[in-house]
């Protein structure tokens, strides 16, 4: 009991290298899921509406890598830009830049496949209205995409919770550096296994708080856009 | 103001679609050309729908051709489809039939409403187009289809599902459609109707066309055994 009066004092005191590392994680799992929506967002919408021998495998392979593990994407990452790398060039290994490549790598997959999903539904609804209307492929994905833009909300967050839930990846790349690299889950990680719990107890909280709030926001957000946009 | 009709006529020959072992529609011959509506009738499954999408140029033929206007590639700018279960757009209705206009070049917002007056919906053009009641959507669907100045609409079973109130609606628009020069093709199970709208009437079943007349010599003197069943109302199978 303890140990939790003090983990909540620590967050309601307003310590300073808390909130550093509450905005490092938040600016790295956002960020992620921003550049992993660009990739994924289109990549799922033209996997929805086409087809090529292969395809099948490759939707496998893409729902599996919704599966991938976060310590083998920082691995991957890692070797791709440590010195001797073919990236190592960048200078990038060990710092938020890294954390956020190596989130989108994880994040990427899951938006694409559910966006996969999402679209290849809409289209079997929309797939006469357009070809009536004589839209071309182009349009046909932008289309779909727009008009999915509520369902997409979930994957966007399913996304989100992957990138601001995982800890293999970022303490492999970024190398939890106190007030350069340490986000909340390679900071719980470290505490926990240095015996300050409440420090840790205090850190777990937060994320957790910011999930939710993130979470009620783009229901909200949803909500509010269903019933304007039907 | 109008273009010239570059779609019409619409000519079908010797038009078959096979699916599996199942002929949806056999060795239609048939020439839809600028004039009063014409109706198809028959019952379920004798072909309505399919003759329509494939006139559309939707459902591709197994045997036979199709042309409009003398081609047999036309992409289908001037001709629009109303389907039996029309899709809205998850946009606003005024967003439904600016879709429908992106791919030309009119002036967007006068036409828009325009388009929601012909159809008596002025006023809604900012409502979800899913939070429309049936004849609304269908109304709202069927101003998308006129959006881009088709010269040829077809129309499958619009009022099916509609009460005599909104089935009077589309009517009327219709009639004001067919007016102003569209050629208007429609399937319908309602006899009444294909005699209040129909200029000529086109009978199908089992994927056959049985009978195409004048609507005056087919409900007045049917030549063929078919259309008198079917318009004494007798079972059709």
């Amino acid at each position: 009991m303890t140990g939790e009066t003090s983990a909540l004092q620590l967050v309601l005191t307003g310590d300073p290298g808390l909130y550093a590392i509450v905005g490092l994680s938040l600016v790295v799992s956002l960020s992620a899921v921003l550049c992993a929506a660009l990739i994924g967002v289109p990549f799922g919408a033209l996997l929805a509406l086409t087809r090529f021998p292969g395809r099948a495998g490759v939707i496998v392979v893409l729902n599996a890598l919704m599966g991938l593990p976060p310590v083998v994407a920082g691995l991957a990452i890692y070797l791709l830009l440590s010195r001797s790398g073919p990236l190592g060039s960048w200078g990038l290994l060990f710092t938020p830049q890294a954390m956020i490549i190596a989130q989108t790598v994880l994040v990427a997959p899951i938006i694409a496949a559910l966006t996969r999903q999402t679209v290849e539904d809409l289209w079997s609804e929309y797939r006469d209205e357009l070809a009536a209307l004589d839209v071309g492929p182009i349009g046909r994905v932008a289309t779909l995409v727009w008009d999915a833009r509520f369902s997409l909300v979930t994957a966007l967050l399913a996304g989100f919770g992957r990138a601001a839930a995982e800890v293999g990846a970022i303490i492999i790349v970024g190398g939890n550096i106190d007030g350069f690299t340490r986000t909340m889950t390679t900071a719980i990680a470290l505490e926990t296994s240095k015996g300050d719990l409440p420090l840790a107890i205090g850190l777990g909280l937060v994320l957790i708080t910011i999930i939710i709030v993130i979470n009620a926001l783009a229901w909200g957000a949803r909500r509010a856009g269903e019933r304007y946009a039907g | 103001m109008r273009a010239p009709l570059a779609d019409l006529p619409v000519v079908l020959a010797n038009a078959t679609v096979v699916a599996g072992a199942v002929t949806i529609l056999d060795g239609v011959s048939l020439s839809l050309d600028a004039g009063t509506p014409t109706v198809l009738i028959g019952p379920n499954g004798a072909g309505k729908t399919t003759l329509l999408r494939a006139a559309m140029g939707l459902t591709p033929l197994t045997h036979g051709e199709i042309t409009w206007g003398g081609r047999a590639d036309a992409p289908p700018t001037r001709r629009a489809i109303l389907f039996q279960r029309p899709v809205m757009l998850r946009r606003s209705a005024a967003a439904n039939i600016d879709y429908a206009l992106g791919m030309t070049n009119m002036p967007r917002a006068e036409r828009i409403d325009e388009l929601l007056a012909l159809v008596g919906l002025e006023g809604l053009g900012r409502r979800p187009a899913r939070r429309l009641s049936g004849g609304e959507q269908q109304r709202l669907a069927l101003a998308r289809a006129l959006a881009r100045d088709p010269a040829i609409l077809f129309l499958d079973e619009s009022t099916a599902s509609l009460d005599p109130a909104a089935t009077k609606a589309i009517e009327d628009i219709i009639r004001a459609v067919a007016a102003r020069g569209v050629k208007v093709v429609m399937s319908t199970h309602d006899l009444g109707q294909a005699r209040r709208l129909g200029g000529d009437i086109v009978l199908l079943h089992r994927g056959r066309l049985i009978e195409h007349g004048p609507a005056m010599d087919f409900f007045d003197n049917p030549r063929s055994d078919e259309a008198r069943k079917f318009i004494a109302g007798e079972l059709l199978v």
